[in-house]
């Protein structure tokens, strides 16, 4: 697992002749229907000047659709979307000032690379000697001025992929829309490229909104996600947050692995505990808000094996995965399977298959959470 | 054991080809290069060489260029074939537009009529065009009444002009048809993103992206218009190269080398038009629906923009079926000259030409049929071994079955009457006054579409199901059998009715090699009634008999092949 792997940079950059006047986005009680299916159901977020945001969540959820209301390709039904103090919801997408990077980039191939990047600019009128300069500016923020002649059928999928964005950010737009810029990507690449998209948010400090259904894309570039399912915004945090502290079962299942136990609480005050269902229970926290039905949600490396007779949860072995630094146990719990997960030590001191264990669940570290 | 099984396997996989495929690859040279090379470079060589002695020359080169009359023609053949491309564009763009970036109601009935003028011969047209157009035809003679002046539609090159354009202009309707449906909407959404909206955005993105497109169809309607032959020769124009050309045959004879000349003129033309529209599209294959992109973007019409464009793609439908509307009129009149509608009606024209002319149906249902599956049993043969085989040369297979596309029917004709008059038949005739001869031109012609439809429908059979058949024990003779070709089926299908449907209203080849009236084809008695006023009704009954046996076998197959495509996926 890698989701913590949020890359911390700070740098002292040089100027980038691109000078965007950033602004936040404000998303008001927005619904959205096709026909009969209600794709954004009362959706509001509020995103910051300067922030990384993403919309992170199946296929389906209204990720995309989300995107493509702020970019003015999709008309809310009720709802306003502001940019800045400016209630832009009305406006033609051309009239916008937010920019938008394509999933298959949509670089029209009957334009070199500097046509391309200039297109936006000359919309705008812009003087010739500006153009130029810009245009310069932006494909060296990309790294590709050496390539402005060509056209995008002579580039490589990433190349093509840093055209889309220096073609976006070169009309210097207050916001910049990334729908899933990876997906077209292989796996060596991406991570690369998302590593340039990170700092080059942060040389320009435009806000940015990254649209992924990738949670390690998304926990590894992001100040802060939205985690969306069904047309509903689920969570919004850090990515540390909604790992640590998911607010619900959809949240906690899509980000990382958990393990989640039917059972009930028994008890009152300090002495309450969670009986699960198929035997054994759990020492509750004082401080711990249960809601009624809730659901005992825990991580797999939150959870020890003891030696056998030791006092737990007590459940039989029925697969083991060798994953390098770690060992993931599947252990039969009554009539669910818990998950857990050690430090790989030494071949010598593996469980087997078969073995009858016992889990001793770390309560500060679960949560209980009803849907 | 090893070696003993990796010997053999080593072997097959430095083999180029196996005996069959020599043999197969063999055999359709030699076809190409006795029905198309030989009678082209027949025609080249005689206009190249001095009559009699056969020592090269270019006097006969000189000849056509002092001879006001063919240099006068080459100037009428451009100008006509560049106007007809600009007229058949006028009503093309629209229609394309409209029917493929909007919501539009009908899109699909307004594609399917605009499709229709090309399955009638366009010289059948042109007489109904002659009655509704002319200038004592019904259209001129309300525009006297009503205000006293009329149009010349129909007057000379006009004509020509306006008949062409209205049967050819469904080759640029459905290439541009094709590149407007393949721009993806992030295309469009990218430079609205960046700020361009309306008629800037459709300039500087739509229309260069359906370029390509507009292109292949305008260069198709050139070359077409260029080589034609029947059509000016029906509307009484003669000083344009193909008429010229056979008048030069027909009425000097098979050795003067005008002829000749003219034809090597029209093969230059029609490879430099064909070659300048490859140029200009070198690199353009703008495939723009890709992965992640958002599909077609249909925009909605406003109701005044609907009423609007409603009103211009029901002008352009009623002007290009008029010749339709006409030729049934025409069929079913006793009199028509000289009034808006003709003077009584009758079933007497039908009646005769079932009568007399039961034996032009015969023959061109078999001539376009045998036409029709020469050229998909090449197709498949040659997409078979330029797809699947690393034989050596393969190439030059689809390339020289591919050069038909820019070899004018007369031409074809000519040469084949140059090469074929002396070879005799047992029996004593010419091999060139055999029937066979005709379906061999009709096939020829017509190759190179067939091959593109057996071409994409190979390359959507994937190899793997090939080898799957030979791993469990099939031969490649029984994996084509059992497999390619079943599932190459709609394409062949299509190939097969494209090649008989045009096959079926051609008449350029056929014309010069036509001898005997017993052996001609529908397009030819057609033609014939065509030349006497009181053959007219006739021609025309025989024009619409033409016209439904093309829709009704059009009907059939398309109605085949998507019965067997709905069967393959399951619906």
């Amino acid at each position: 697992m890698t989701v913590m792997a949020q890359r911390e940079t700070t740098s002292v950059l040089p100027p980038t002749g691109i000078g965007p006047k950033t602004a936040g986005i404000e998303i008001r009680n927005v619904n959205l229907s096709y026909g009969t299916n209600h794709v954004l159901k009362n959706v509001s977020l509020s995103i910051k000047p300067g922030e990384f945001f993403a919309f992170l969540g199946p296929s389906g959820c209204g990720k995309t659709t989300l995107l493509r209301l702020i970019a003015g390709f999709n008309q809310a039904d009720t709802g306003e979307v502001l940019l800045g103090n400016e209630d832009i919801a009305r406006l033609p997408p051309w009239k916008r000032d937010v920019g938008m990077v394509f999933q298959s980039y949509a670089l029209w191939p009957h334009m070199t690379v500097a046509r391309n990047v200039a297109f936006g600019l000359e919309e705008r009128k812009v003087p010739r000697a500006v153009i130029a300069e810009k245009v310069k500016a932006a494909l060296g923020l990309v790294g590709l001025e050496n390539l402005a002649g060509r056209y995008p059928s002579q580039l490589s999928g990433g190349q093509q992929q840093r055209v889309a964005v220096a073609r976006t950010i070169a009309v210097e737009p207050k916001v910049l829309l990334l729908d899933e810029p990876l997906s077209n990507l292989d796996a060596k690449m991406r991570v690369q490229v998302r590593r340039e998209l990170r700092d080059l948010q942060r040389r320009l400090g435009l806000t940015t909104v990254f649209v992924t259904h990738d949670q390690e894309e998304a926990n590894s570039i992001c100040d802060r996600i939205a985690v969306m399912n069904d047309g509903t915004i689920q969570q919004v945090g850090t990515p540390m947050e909604l790992y640590e502290r998911p607010a619900s079962l959809f949240v906690a299942n899509f980000l990382g692995t958990a393990n989640i136990l039917d059972g009930a609480v028994s008890g009152s005050g300090d002495a309450r505990v969670f009986e699960v269902a198929g035997g054994g229970s759990v020492e509750v926290p004082a401080v711990a808000v249960i809601p009624a039905g809730a659901k005992l949600v825990f991580r797999p490396q939150h959870v020890r094996l003891k030696a056998p007779g030791e006092a737990g949860l007590s459940g039989q072995i029925l697969n083991r995965e060798f994953l390098g630094a770690n060992v993931r146990y599947g252990v039969r719990l009554g009539v669910s399977e818990v998950l857990v997960e050690a430090a790989f030590e030494s071949a010598a001191g593996l469980r087997a298959i078969g073995d009858t264990v016992s889990m001793a669940i770390a309560p500060e570290r679960a949560a209980f959470l009803a849907h | 054991m090893s070696i003993a099984l990796d010997t053999p396997r080593a072997a097959t996989r430095q083999r180029l080809a196996t005996p069959g495929q020599i043999v197969l690859a063999s055999a359709i040279a030699l076809f190409l290069a006795l029905f198309l090379v030989v009678p082209v470079v027949t025609v080249v060589y005689v206009a190249f060489t001095e009559k009699g002695s056969g020592a090269f020359t270019l006097i006969n080169f000189a000849d056509f260029a002092r001879t006001d009359l063919f240099i006068t023609s080459f100037w009428n053949s451009m100008y006509v074939s560049l106007m007809t491309v600009a007229l058949a564009s006028v009503f093309a763009l629209p229609l394309a537009y409209l029917t493929t970036r909007f919501e539009f109601r009908g899109a699909g009935v307004i594609q399917a009529l605009g499709f229709v003028p090309l399955i009638m011969p366009p010289f059948a047209g042109a007489i109904a065009m002659q009655l509704l157009f002319g200038r004592n035809g019904s259209i001129n003679l309300l525009l006297d009444d009503a205000f006293g002046f009329k149009i010349p539609f129909m007057e000379g090159l006009n004509g020509v002009i306006f008949t062409q354009a209205v049967h050819f202009f469904p080759f640029i309707l459905i290439n541009l048809s094709t590149s407007l449906r393949n721009i993806d909407r992030s295309m469009e959404e990218a430079a609205q993103n960046l700020g361009s909206q309306g008629f800037r955005l459709f300039r500087r993105i739509v229309f260069p992206l359906a370029m390509p497109g507009y292109i292949a169809g305008a260069s198709l309607v050139f070359v077409k218009v260029f080589d034609d032959l029947a059509t000016p020769l029906l509307l009484n124009v003669k000083d344009m190269l193909a008429p010229q050309a056979y008048l030069r045959i027909t009425s000097i004879g098979i050795a003067d080398p005008m002829g000749y000349v003219i034809s090597v003129v029209l093969i230059v033309v029609s490879v430099a038009a064909i070659g300048l529209s490859a140029w200009t599209m070198r690199g353009r294959d703008y495939a723009t629906v890709q992965r992640g992109g958002g599909g077609l973007a249909q925009r909605k019409l406003k109701p005044w923009e609907s009423a609007i464009a409603y009103g211009v793609v029901v002008l352009i439908l009623v002007l290009v079926l008029a010749p339709h509307v006409g030729l049934f009129l025409l069929s079913i009149a006793t009199v028509w000259s000289f009034s808006e509608l003709p003077d009584g009606y009758t079933f007497a024209h039908y009646a005769r030409v079932f009568v007399e002319s039961g034996v032009f149906i015969k023959n061109t249902l078999l001539y376009a049929s045998l036409a029709g599956l020469i050229d998909v049993v090449l197709g498949v043969a040659i997409a078979y071994l330029v797809l699947r085989t690393r034989l050596p040369g393969r190439q030059w297979l689809d390339w020289t079955a591919s050069a038909a596309l820019a070899i004018p029917g007369v031409v074809l004709g000519i040469g084949y009457l140059r090469t074929f008059y002396g070879v005799k038949l047992p029996d004593g005739t010419s091999l060139a006054s055999f029937w066979i001869i005709i379906v061999l031109a009709l096939a020829i012609r017509r190759l190179p579409y067939a091959l593109r439809s057996c071409y994409a429908a190979l390359q959507q059979v994937a190899p793997a199901l090939e080898e799957a058949a030979e791993s469990l024990g099939a031969t490649k003779y029984r994996t084509v059998r059992r497999i390619v070709v079943p599932l190459m089926m709609g394409g062949i299908l299509a190939g097969f009715v494209t090649s008989f449907a045009t096959a079926a209203v051609e008449l350029s080849a056929t014309l010069m090699l036509v001898q005997n009236t017993s052996d001609a084809p529908l397009a030819y008695g057609l033609y014939v009634f065509m030349q006497s006023p009181a053959g007219r009704g006739p021609g025309a009954a025989l024009g619409i008999i033409a016209v439904l046996l093309v829709a009704v076998c059009t009907l059939l197959s398309n109605w085949v092949i998507e019965r067997n495509q709905s069967k393959r996926s399951g619906k």
